[in-house]
């Protein structure tokens, strides 16, 4: 994977971003580090899409008062991310109109930031007053819904704040973080063996995307070449973890349009082949078995077999389902124009990965950036224009349809030989990128090691950063029982964003 | 609608039996009488509270919602509101972010209530453990009846926890 690295001026940011933006290129990460254990200030990290492949932007910041420009109004994504980076490591975005805090809430007071090398990682610290200005909508018969952080369905935490008049949304503000459990400090306490588990709990959905992204993280900084039996195994079960995802989506968006037929339908192939994984992996989500240097388990005889069948089966049986979906007049009264995002909207506020693709943004790393063994099998995109949960739900049955086709080219080739190599040492210092297409859309791990095998910094980004914003966007105009429906077209992590 | 009712009746039933329960997952000494717990036992009402998980727990939960597990069949059921509940699931290790919520979550749940703790971080805390972000496993927010450890724990092995709870202690 084409990935280069660059330490650039403070002063030079924005150019370099204006520039990006006009060649239509994609910021994909942004995040801060405390430089000062190696005599430098802080540093912020911005990773850019290029068409030659990711840039990763370095700008180191000085000690006191660490602060540089912000860049949210040239990448509207960035203002979470810039938000984020003031909350954990205290850099702070010049002339960015939106201050609010955004992971912190009330765990650790103002002024104390988790990711400084100096914070102490045993004190606790009084539940402070958590204050957080929504913003306003007035007017007459407005009035606000607050709903979570307790969901009614089995969903993760959030809080989301609609202003409506009547039944219809005029505003959606989100307000998340309540998942922040310290993941990012936790890896600094682990060695490059260790962190792989927990790349694999970042977001559990995506386990097998944040697993493959940090063991390509830490084969690149350590200069660890894995075994191509391993890449092509891990490509497999990637391709599982898609399958598996947009089968249980497929299936709530049944549901949400009271067409629990659907629901019970998918989630039972879905369970099949989670069933499979289990007695072909050892595990239903197939957790733990990307490792850096290769993958922890190798297919078992006859293993390939039952996998293609399973698959067969699946196939055959979605293509019944989508033509009821199709010819369903109930559900598709509630899934066409429903949640819509416009192809300009998307391309304007950086949509990105699956809900990108139904939306006119067709970029997948494994088209634009393939990696072995995408390199061999070629990978036809999912593409969309409408934007609306009916473009979102097209999508999920076209790449279900390309995974199978995937797997079918891929297992029956393996190559021969080992399944993982022994990892190389990582010396102090270097620096390591691992980017996945994940069903939900690209992943990222940024690693930089330290002295021992360890971690100095590590920053997972998942694609649901970008696409949060969005979701506030689709649902303007809308009626308030259509949120769910929308939201669970886009599904996206609570727990791979607050980390 | 004859593509749909054809597959209906072309899938069948595909419902499996449901667990025991297992007394090795209780947590608290039985807290509720027989006569609760048998009243439970029939329709029992439950919300679910995720922590601060990954959400692999999540996968789970409504793994157990499948027609392999039929919870419905059970008389179990997963409601909107705490109020209408009478067992809380959770999963996580409780963020300090979630912390006030999950005891809100608590209060709001009306007596007799059960508590069951989901997943490896519900138990100990798992791979997250203790820190400034994070209060570890459930019980130190909330008391916890039955946690099921496992991560995740299959739906098998969720069913059997809230069953478990659900279920008068057998006289060894």
């Amino acid at each position: 994977m084409p990935a280069h690295c660059a330490v650039i001026e403070p002063a030079r940011l924005r150019g370099a971003c204006e520039a990006a933006r006009a060649n239509k290129e994609r910021l994909v990460a942004l995040w801060g580090s405390d430089e000062t254990v190696r005599g430098g200030g802080y540093a912020l990290h911005v990773a850019l899409a290029q068409r030659a492949g990711l840039l990763w932007l370095t700008v180191p910041l000085p000690r006191e008062h660490p602060r540089y420009p912000g860049i949210a109004d040239i990448f509207p994504s960035a203002n979470r991310m810039q938000r984020a980076a003031y909350d954990l490591v205290g850099i702070h975005a010049q002339d960015n109109p939106d201050h609010r805090k955004w992971l912190r809430h009330r765990a650790w007071p103002g002024g104390v930031f988790p990711l400084r090398k100096d914070f102490d990682t045993a004190g606790r610290y009084a539940p402070t007053d958590d204050r957080y200005p929504f913003v306003k909508v007035e007017g007459e018969g407005v009035h606000e819904i607050p709903v979570g952080p307790v969901h009614a369905g089995t969903i993760e935490p959030g809080h989301f704040r609609f202003s409506i008049v009547g039944e219809k949304i005029l505003r959606l503000e989100e307000r998340l973080g309540y998942k922040h459990k310290g993941i990012e400090k936790r890896f600094e306490s682990m060695t490059l063996a260790d962190g792989a588990r927990l790349a694999g709990r970042i977001s559990g959905d995506s386990t097998v995307a944040f697993a493959w992204a940090y063991a390509m993280a830490v084969e690149g900084a350590s200069g660890t070449e894995p075994p191509r039996r391993a890449l092509e195994l891990r490509a497999v079960v990637l391709e599982i973890e898609r399958i598996a995802n947009h089968l249980g989506d497929l299936g709530y968006l049944g549901n949400d349009v009271a067409l629990s037929f659907g629901f019970f339908q998918f989630w039972r192939l879905k369970e099949d082949l989670l069933r499979l994984s289990a007695a072909l992996f050892g595990h239903r989500y197939l957790m733990d078995l990307v490792v850096p240097g290769g993958v922890a388990r190798d297919l078992p005889q006859g293993g390939a077999e039952r996998l293609l069948e399973r698959l067969a089966a699946i196939l055959a049986e979605v293509a019944t389902l989508r033509s009821i979906y199709d010819e369903h007049a109930g559900a598709q009264d509630r899934f066409i124009m429903t949640g819509q995002v416009t192809p300009d909207l998307a391309e304007k506020l950086g949509l990105c990965g699956m809900a990108g693709r139904a939306s006119g943004i067709w970029h997948d790393l494994r088209v634009d950036y393939p990696i072995q063994p995408y390199q061999q099998t070629q990978v036809r995109m999912a593409t969309h224009t409408r934007g609306d949960v009916a473009a979102r739900a097209s999508v999920r049955f076209d790449e279900l349809v390309e995974s199978v086709r995937l797997i079918q080219a891929l297992v029956p080739r393996l190559s021969s030989g080992e399944i993982r190599v022994p990892l190389a040492a990582a010396p102090d210092g270097s620096c390591g990128v691992g980017w996945i297409e994940g069903w939900r859309g690209e992943v990222l791990v940024a690693l930089e090691t330290a002295a021992g095998g360890r971690i100095h910094r590590l920053h997972p980004h998942d694609p649901s950063w970008q696409n949060w914003p969005l979701l506030e966007r689709a649902v303007f105009g809308n009626i308030v029982p259509d949120f769910p429906l929308i939201n669970k077209s886009f599904n996206l992590s609570y727990s791979g964003h607050d980390l | 609608m004859y593509q749909l009712l054809k597959q209906i009746a072309k899938t069948g039933i595909v419902t499996e039996p449901a667990p025991n329960p297992d007394e090795n997952l209780r947590q608290l000494g039985q807290r509720l009488s027989e006569i609760v717990l048998r009243h439970f036992g029939r329709a029992l009402a439950i919300r679910h509270v995720d922590a601060g998980s990954c959400n692999g727990c999540e996968l789970e939960i409504h793994a157990a919602n499948s027609p392999y597990y039929n919870l419905e069949g059970l008389g179990i059921k997963f409601v909107a509101s705490p109020r209408h509940a009478d067992l809380l699931l959770v999963t996580g290790p409780v963020s300090r972010n979630m912390e006030v919520a999950l005891r809100r979550t608590y209060d709001a749940t009306p007596e007799p209530k059960l508590v069951v703790a989901i997943g490896d971080c519900g138990c100990d805390g798992g791979i997250f453990g203790e820190s400034y972000a994070s209060c570890g496993r459930v019980a130190s927010v909330i008391p916890v009846d039955v946690a099921v450890p496992g991560c995740p724990p299959s739906p098998s092995a969720i069913l059997q926890g809230i069953l478990t709870a659900v279920s008068a202690r057998t006289k060894a």
